[in-house]
């Protein structure tokens, strides 16, 4: 079929499905007047029944912990599937190149940012109960640490430090520990992923119950996860680069 | 004038299918991919705002405050792993056929031609 | 608040078009961390700062590598055949 073809296919396909999308959506309650009862009653019972001051945290963890412990696993298999396809370089044949970044001024801005970025996914992390954050967004910023290492150094460097030995073991342990915990509180007679710690005081680090423990867990899983998928995308593109692999 | 923010859910969905079906690069494929799923997370948004309303965080502000709808955001936020999880995977599977098929190009690879 | 988000509404359908119509995929990846950008702004004005953080953690940094490192692959392999 021609571009042509298609192009004029996919309007009178698009047409229909704009109008039906369009007409659909106007049955909704008007812009800024959300009608809807749930987020309602979960801002009423966010501090009485789990003692939370960040209430999307709460319905990510605890209300909705189930969909969170579903993410993190597609997740896990999304690295899976990216490591299997890659992998075909073995890691040995690019232990050693050498594709050093030459500027002093990005060498020097990357030894100041990879520590204060790093410091900033963990508290992004530890406070994600109290103030926006959480684990997935920590973990993102905390691969990005990782990531700037690459950027500012060389990929020797990154290759070193973000080798997959370590980083397989410790998503693993990542995604275990929340199903781990989801476990345990069954163990102790509770539903699956329900809270099942002391709800401490409101609006500090130890409040909320097991919610920071599944905090930690989901941010160092996806840290790990994302460190993972960039090694095998700069290995891949590092290999063909200097002849280590057939291009 | 306030339906604009539903329409803009549509039309981003609408925008992104239009670069798929026209794609000539297996890359440029996935990138109108995720700007699909990115539609999704306008729309999901637009349902839960609500006027005068601010964030559902009360670490400093009263509890009597009108705040939007927690759980859009919830659904938005694992969307937006989902995304990246199929984006990456749907660029390793174009680095991965180009690795066999030495082209980028859909209409040239023998099995998806169509 | 109205002519803020109307901006923002705009700034997001423009990026949108315009990720799709770019060709070049270098191109294409340059103005995908735009949008990105445009997103998180209508997040924020949204009231959804978790959201935010999300979309501008994976639209800044997470997204933009992996696919700029797949890009340089392809090239690399291309720039090989031609020589």
């Amino acid at each position: 079929m021609t571009t042509r073809g298609r192009t004029a296919l996919f309007l009178a396909g698009a047409g229909g499905l704009g109008a039906l999308l369009l007409w659909g959506l106007a049955g909704l309650p008007d812009f800024g007047h959300y009608a809807g009862p749930y987020g309602d009653i979960l801002v009423h019972v966010a501090k009485p029944q789990r003692n939370i001051a960040n209430v999307v945290t709460g319905v990510v963890f605890d209300w909705r912990g189930f969909d969170t412990m579903g993410e993190e696993l597609i997740l896990f298999g999304a690295v899976v599937g990216v490591a299997m396809l890659l992998r075909e370089t073995r890691e040995h044949d690019v232990a050693d190149v050498v594709d050093a970044v030459r500027s002093d001024a990005v060498r020097a801005s990357g030894l100041v940012a990879v520590p204060v970025t790093f410091v900033l996914a963990l508290s992004v992390i530890a406070h994600g109960h109290l103030t926006p954050g959480g684990g997935f967004q920590g973990g993102v910023v905390a691969s990005a640490a990782f990531a700037l290492v690459f950027l500012s150094a060389e990929y020797r460097a990154y290759h070193r430090i973000g080798g997959t030995a370590l980083w397989d073991s410790v998503e693993g342990t990542g995604a275990g520990a929340f199903v781990g915990l989801g476990l345990l509180a069954l163990a102790l007679g509770l539903a699956f992923l329900e809270n099942f710690l002391p709800l401490g005081t409101w609006n500090t680090l130890l409040s909320t119950g097991s919610i920071p423990l599944l905090n930690w867990a989901s941010g160092v899983a996806v840290a790990a996860g994302f460190v993972l998928v960039y090694g095998e995308f700069l290995q891949e593109t590092m290999a063909v680069r200097h002849g280590k692999a057939k291009p | 004038m306030s339906y604009l923010p539903y329409a803009l859910g549509a039309w981003v969905i609408l925008v992104g299918l239009f670069g798929i079906v026209r794609s000539r690069n297996l890359i440029h494929l996935a990138v109108c991919v995720s700007v699909v799923q990115s539609g999704t997370y306008v729309l999901l948004l637009a349902i839960g705002y609500r006027d005068e309303g601010t964030a559902p965080v009360f670490a400093d502000i009263p509890l009597s405050r009108k705040t939007v709808d927690p759980v859009v955001q919830a659904l938005t936020l694992t969307d937006i792993v989902v995304a990246v999880c199929v984006s990456a995977l749907l660029l390793t599977l174009a680095v991965h056929s180009y690795r066999r098929t030495g082209s980028l190009d859909p209409s040239e690879i023998a099995e998806l031609k169509g | 608040m109205i002519p803020l988000q109307a901006m923002c509404l705009a700034l997001v359908a423009l990026g949108a078009l315009a990720v799709v119509v770019a060709r070049d995929v270098v191109r294409q990846a340059l103005v995908l961390s735009l949008y990105g950008f445009a997103l998180v702004a209508l997040f924020v004005v949204y009231q959804a700062p978790d959201v935010a953080l999300s979309a501008l953690a994976v639209g800044g940094v997470a997204y933009p590598l992996v696919l700029v490192a797949a890009i340089a692959r392809v090239n690399e392999t291309q720039r090989r055949r031609k020589r």
